[in-house]
C-alpha cells in the first residue's frame, strides 16, 4: 500500500472517564482505500477510539479528523460519510432482512430506486433473497454479521468502522467475512476494523496495537513481524508486551 | 470422570444438542472447541446442572447431572461465560464471599489458588468491577478454585482477553490440572487446542472429532500446501479454479490450500497457476492446524 | 449459618456502595413525606367564605367583621336560604359557611353560650380541617377580648359540619397510606430489582450451581431489605408523630406487629415478581405499575375506597395496602384494636403465604 491522503488524521487524542484514561494521547493517519486494524484485548480503549471517529462519544482533547470533516464541529458530516458496525449486533431482531434494510436505506436518505437496486445486488451477492422476509432474530450469527456489514456499506460510506465484527464466529464465516472486507475495499472504501483474532490483523494494511489506552507499535504486519523478528502476529504481540 | 451420553436439548427449532456422547478421563484437560451457538454452553450448563437435557444422560464423578445436582454443584467449580462476579464487591470480598458459601475458608485452601491469586492480591481491595480483563478472569477462577473442586467447568475464559493474558491462563490450568482436578474448558480460539490433552470440535450441536490434537492434524485426510503470494485475493481466486481443489483459505498471509490427496505436486500446482499468469509465488507442502481440519469437517457436514 | 451471614453481609455491601438505591431507600421515603405532608396542608390566605348572620345583632357583625379583617378570609356570599349552600360549594365558589343562630348576642351574654354552625368543603380534608380550626381560634379569641372582665367567660358551640366527606376520615390519611406505599417500594420493588439484578450481571447462575439453596438465596436477599423497611416505617411515624402532629391513638406494639405483617407481604410479592422477569428495567415497571400505581390509587389512600365504581372496589378489594392501611388508620387514628381489624389482618396473613409458596415453588433451582 503506497501511503495516499489520509482520510483519518488523529492528533494528541485524549479521552478521560473520571480518573481513567481510557485513550492515552494516540496520533495516528488513516490512508484512502487501506485496511487499518486496531488490536488489543478488551478494555484497552479500541472501543473508546471508534465511538469517538464515529462522532459518538466526544474527546477530552486533541484534534482529529475524519473524512475531511472536524470531529469536533462537523458532526453531522462526518456520520453521513462513514458507515459503523457495532460489537453487539447492530439490526432489529424483531424485523425482517429487507425491513431491515429499507429503514438503515431512509436513515441515509437513499432514494428508492437507488436502494431497491441495491438491496438486490446485495442480497444476491450474499445468497439471501429467498430469506428477504425472514426475521433477523431467526438467522445464525454468521449471517447476521455479513447482512449487517453490508447494510452499514449499503450508503456507499467513504469509511467503515468495524468494531470486533467477527468475534465468536466460525473459522468458514470468518472468512468470507474477510472476503467480503475486499470487496469492500476494491470499491474504494476505507475499512477501519477491530479484531483479537491475531491472524486476522494480518488481513490488515497496517495494524496498531494498542494496550492500556497506547498505541504501543504501528506498522504493517510484515514490518512488525520483521522488527520483532517473529513468526506471526501473535509473536509479535507476546514480545511487545514483555 | 464425566460421562455424557446421547444428550439431546432444543430451543425452539432450534437443535442446541444432538445426542452428544462424550468422555473425559479423571486429571485430563479437555478442550470444547467451536464458534459462537455451537452448543459448547448449553452443554456445560446441562453438565453443571442449571439445565435440564431433554434426552440422554450425563454424570459427573458418578454423579447424575439431573437427580444428584446437589452433588454435582459440591464437587464442580464453574466459570460461566460472561464476568461473573459482583463488580462492587472488592477482590477479597468476592472470593471471601464465595469460599463461604461453599463452606470453606481462603486460608484453608488457599494452596490451591496460591500461584494465580498472587498476581491479584496486591488489588485486594480494588473492586473486581475495575479491574482489567485479565485479572477479571484470574478472580473468577480463584473463585470458582476456592472450594476445592475435583472438576472444573470453564466456558469460554479467554475470550476478550489480551493474548499475553491468554497464555498465562493456559499455564495455570495445566497447573490445575497436575495437582488432579479434571478440566474442561470451551473456546472459539482454534489456536487454543493444542494446549490440551484432548479435544471436541462442535459445530451446530454436533460433535464432529474426538481426539488428541496430535492424533487430530495428523489424520487430516488430505493434501495441504501452504501458499505465499503477495497478491493474496487474486491468487485465491485462480486457485478456486484448480482441479481437485478441496478448499482454499487464508491464514493470515499465507494461503492454505487443501487437494484431494495424491493428485497434485508443488509443481503442478505451480503451473497451473503459472499459466494464470501468476510468476511471484512459493508453494509447500504443510502440515495441517485444527482450524483446517475444522473448516474442513465443516464442509463435509453441510454436504451431508 | 456462615453462608447465610456472608449473604447478608455482601447485600449490604450492594446497598451501601449504590447511591442510587441509597436515595430510593432513605431519600424518597421523606422526599414522599413531606411533599404529601405540605401540599396537603395548604397556606390559609383568602379564602372565601360566605356569612349567614341570622340575629344581625351587635355581637355576630363584629365577630363576622373580625373574621373578614383577619386576613384569611374574603367574603364571597351571603346566602339567604340553606339550599343555595351546596351549589356554593360544588362550583367552589366558597370553601366554607358560618351561620350564625339567632338571637346570638343574647344566648351569649345571658345564657354564657351561643352557637356558630361551621359547614367546609371536605373534599380537601386537609385544607378543610385547617380552615375549621382557624376560624374557631378567631371565635375564642374573640370572647376572650370581649368579655375580658368576666368572672366566667361564655363560649361559643362551634358546631362543624363537614360537607362531601361527612366524618373527615381522610384528615390524617397520608402518613398511614404512606407508610403503605413506602413498605410497597421499598420491600417489593428493591427485592425484586435485586435478585433480577443478580440474573442480568450472570452472578445468578454461579449461586445456582453452589451448594446455596433456594431458601437460603431468597432470605438472603429479603433480610436486609425488611430491616431497611422496619427503619424507613419507623422514621416515617416519628416525622408524623412530631413533624405533622399524627397521633397514635391504639396500640403501638399492634400497629408495629401489622407493619411486620406488611413487609412480610411486600417482600413475598417483591420475589414473587422477580421469579417472573429476567431483568432490571422489567422489574421497576412491573413493581411500578402493578404495585406502586394501584397501591396509591386503589387503596383508599387518596380516593375513599367506598366511592369507587363496583368494578374499581372489587380490584381495590385485592390489593393489599388496602387493607393494610384501614389497618393503620384504626389502630393510629381511632384507636381500635384486634377486634375491630382481625378480619383485615387475616387477609393479608393469607396473602403473605399465598405470595410465598408460589415465589418458593417457582424459584428454580435451575436457568431457563
Amino acid at each position: 500500500m503506497i501511503p495516499s491522503e489520509p482520510v483519518i488524521t488523529v492528533r494528541n487524542m485524549v479521552k478521560k472517564f473520571g480518573d481513567f484514561i481510557a485513550n492515552d494521547n494516540l496520533n495516528f493517519e488513516v490512508y484512502k482505500g487501506e485496511i487499518f486494524g486496531f488490536i488489543g484485548a478488551n478494555g484497552a480503549g479500541k472501543t473508546t477510539a471508534i465511538r469517538i471517529l464515529c462522532g459518538l462519544s466526544s474527546p477530552t482533547s486533541g484534534e482529529m479528523n475524519v473524512g475531511g470533516f472536524d470531529i469536533y464541529r462537523q458532526t453531522e458530516k462526518i456520520k453521513q460519510n462513514i458507515g459503523y458496525m457495532s460489537q453487539k449486533f447492530s439490526l432489529y431482531e424483531d424485523l425482517t432482512i429487507n425491513e431491515n434494510i429499507r429503514f438503515y436505506g431512509g436513515v441515509y436518505g437513499m432514494n428508492i430506486a437507488e436502494r431497491k437496486l441495491r438491496t438486490t445486488e446485495m442480497l444476491e451477492r450474499l445468497e439471501l433473497t429467498a430469506y428477504a422476509n425472514r426475521k433477523i432474530g431467526d438467522l445464525p450469527l454468521g449471517w447476521k454479521q455479513k447482512l449487517a456489514f453490508s447494510i452499514a456499506i449499503l450508503h456507499n460510506p467513504k469509511i467503515v468502522f468495524l468494531d470486533e465484527p467477527t468475534g465468536g464466529v466460525d473459522p468458514i464465516t470468518r472468512r468470507q467475512f474477510w472476503n467480503l472486507i475486499y470487496e469492500a475495499v476494491e470499491k474504494g472504501i476505507t475499512v477501519f476494523v477491530t479484531t483479537h483474532y491475531m491472524d486476522e490483523a494480518e488481513y490488515c494494511d497496517r495494524v496498531s496495537i494498542m494496550a492500556e489506552g497506547k498505541i504501543v507499535a504501528l506498522d504493517t504486519p510484515e514490518a512488525l513481524k520483521k522488527q520483532y523478528n517473529a513468526a506471526n502476529m501473535d509473536e509479535v504481540f507476546l514480545k511487545i508486551a514483555r | 470422570m464425566i460421562e455424557v451420553n446421547e444428550i439431546h436439548k432444543h430451543y425452539g427449532d432450534v437443535i442446541a444438542l444432538e445426542k452428544v456422547s462424550l468422555s473425559v478421563n479423571k486429571g485430563e484437560l479437555f478442550g470444547l472447541i467451536g464458534p459462537d451457538g455451537a452448543g459448547k454452553t448449553s452443554l456445560m450448563r446441562i453438565l453443571m446442572s442449571l439445565l435440564l437435557p431433554e434426552g440422554g444422560a450425563a454424570s459427573m464423578s458418578g454423579y447424575d447431572v439431573v437427580k444428584d445436582y446437589k452433588q454435582v454443584r459440591l464437587i464442580t467449580g464453574y466459570m460461566p461465560g460472561r464476568f461473573s462476579l459482583y463488580p462492587d464487591l472488592t477482590v477479597e470480598e468476592n472470593l471471601k464471599f464465595f469460599a463461604t458459601v461453599f463452606g470453606t475458608t481462603i486460608q484453608q485452601n488457599y494452596h490451591l489458588i496460591k500461584d494465580i491469586y498472587q498476581q491479584i492480591e496486591p488489588f485486594k481491595d480494588r473492586r473486581a468491577g475495575k479491574l482489567s480483563g485479565g485479572m477479571k478472569q484470574k478472580l473468577a477462577l480463584s473463585c470458582a478454585l476456592i472450594h476445592k473442586p475435583e472438576i472444573l467447568i470453564l466456558d469460554e475464559p479467554t475470550t476478550g482477553v489480551d493474548a499475553v493474558s491468554r497464555k498465562e491462563f493456559w499455564e495455570m490450568l495445566k497447573r490445575l490440572k497436575e495437582m488432579g482436578i479434571t478440566i474442561l474448558v470451551s473456546t472459539p480460539y482454534m489456536d487454543e487446542a493444542s494446549k490440551c490433552d484432548r479435544i471436541a470440535l462442535i459445530q451446530k450441536g454436533q460433535l464432529m472429532s474426538v481426539e488428541t490434537p496430535q492424533a487430530m492434524i495428523k489424520s487430516f485426510p488430505e493434501d495441504l500446501w501452504a501458499v505465499r503470494t503477495r497478491k493474496i485475493y487474486d491468487t485465491s481466486k485462480y486457485l478456486e479454479l484448480l482441479p481437485a481443489l478441496i478448499s482454499v483459505n487464508s491464514f493470515g498471509q499465507v494461503l492454505h490450500l487443501v487437494t484431494k490427496k495424491g493428485v497434485h505436486t508443488s509443481k503442478s500446482i505451480g503451473q497451473f497457476l503459472s499459466q494464470k499468469g501468476e510468476l511471484d509465488y512459493s508453494i509447500e507442502p504443510s502440515t495441517a492446524t485444527i482450524e483446517d481440519l475444522f473448516i474442513l469437517l465443516m464442509n463435509h457436514h453441510k454436504q451431508n | 449459618m456462615n453462608r447465610f451471614i456472608a449473604f447478608l453481609r455482601k447485600e449490604f455491601f450492594h446497598i451501601f456502595r449504590d447511591p442510587r438505591t441509597l436515595v430510593i431507600l432513605f431519600g424518597i421515603p421523606i422526599a414522599q413525606l413531606l411533599l404529601f405532608g405540605y401540599v396537603l396542608t395548604n397556606e390559609v390566605r383568602n379564602v372565601k367564605i360566605g356569612i349567614v348572620d341570622n340575629s344581625k345583632d351587635y355581637l355576630s357583625i363584629k365577630l363576622s367583621e373580625r373574621i373578614l379583617s383577619s386576613g384569611y378570609f374574603l367574603l364571597a356570599a351571603t346566602p339567604a336560604t340553606e339550599s343555595e349552600y351546596e351549589g356554593l360549594f360544588r362550583s367552589s365558589k366558597v370553601k366554607e359557611i358560618i351561620v350564625f343562630e339567632p338571637d346570638f348576642a343574647r344566648n351569649l351574654i345571658k345564657e354564657g353560650k351561643a352557637g356558630i354552625q361551621v359547614i367546609a368543603d371536605a373534599s380537601e380534608p386537609n385544607a378543610a380541617q385547617l380552615i375549621v380550626n382557624y376560624t374557631t381560634a378567631i371565635a375564642n379569641d374573640f370572647v376572650r377580648d370581649e368579655f375580658v372582665k368576666e368572672q366566667k367567660l361564655p363560649g361559643i358551640a362551634i358546631k362543624v359540619r363537614m360537607l362531601f366527606n361527612e366524618n373527615m376520615r381522610d384528615a390524617y390519611n397520608f402518613i398511614p397510606g404512606l407508610i403503605a406505599v413506602i413498605l410497597m417500594l421499598i420491600s417489593a420493588m428493591m427485592t425484586a430489582i435485586t435478585i433480577t439484578r443478580e440474573k442480568e450481571s450472570g452472578t445468578m447462575e454461579i449461586l445456582l450451581a453452589s451448594p446455596l439453596k433456594p431458601i437460603q438465596i431468597i432470605l438472603g436477599k429479603v433480610v436486609p431489605y425488611m430491616i431497611l423497611s422496619i427503619v424507613n416505617a419507623l422514621v416515617v411515624l416519628i416525622l408524623g408523630y412530631f413533624v405533622f402532629e399524627v397521633p397514635i391513638v391504639g396500640s403501638l406494639s399492634l400497629l408495629l406487629a401489622e407493619i411486620l405483617l406488611f413487609i412480610f407481604l411486600a417482600l413475598s410479592l417483591g420475589i414473587l415478581i422477580s421469579t417472573f422477569v429476567n431483568n432490571q428495567v422489567t422489574a421497576l415497571a412491573l413493581s411500578g405499575f402493578v404495585l406502586m400505581l394501584p397501591s396509591i390509587l386503589l387503596s383508599g389512600f387518596i380516593f375513599p375506597v367506598k366511592n369507587m365504581p363496583i368494578a374499581l372496589q372489587i380490584i381495590a378489594n385485592l390489593m393489599p395496602p388496602r387493607w393494610f392501611i384501614e389497618i393503620n388508620r384504626t389502630v393510629m387514628l381511632k384507636g381500635g384494636g384486634l377486634a375491630e381489624i382481625w378480619p383485615h389482618t387475616l387477609i393479608l396473613i393469607g396473602m403473605s403465604l399465598l405470595f410465598i409458596v408460589i415465589s418458593i415453588r417457582k424459584f428454580k433451582i435451575r436457568l431457563q
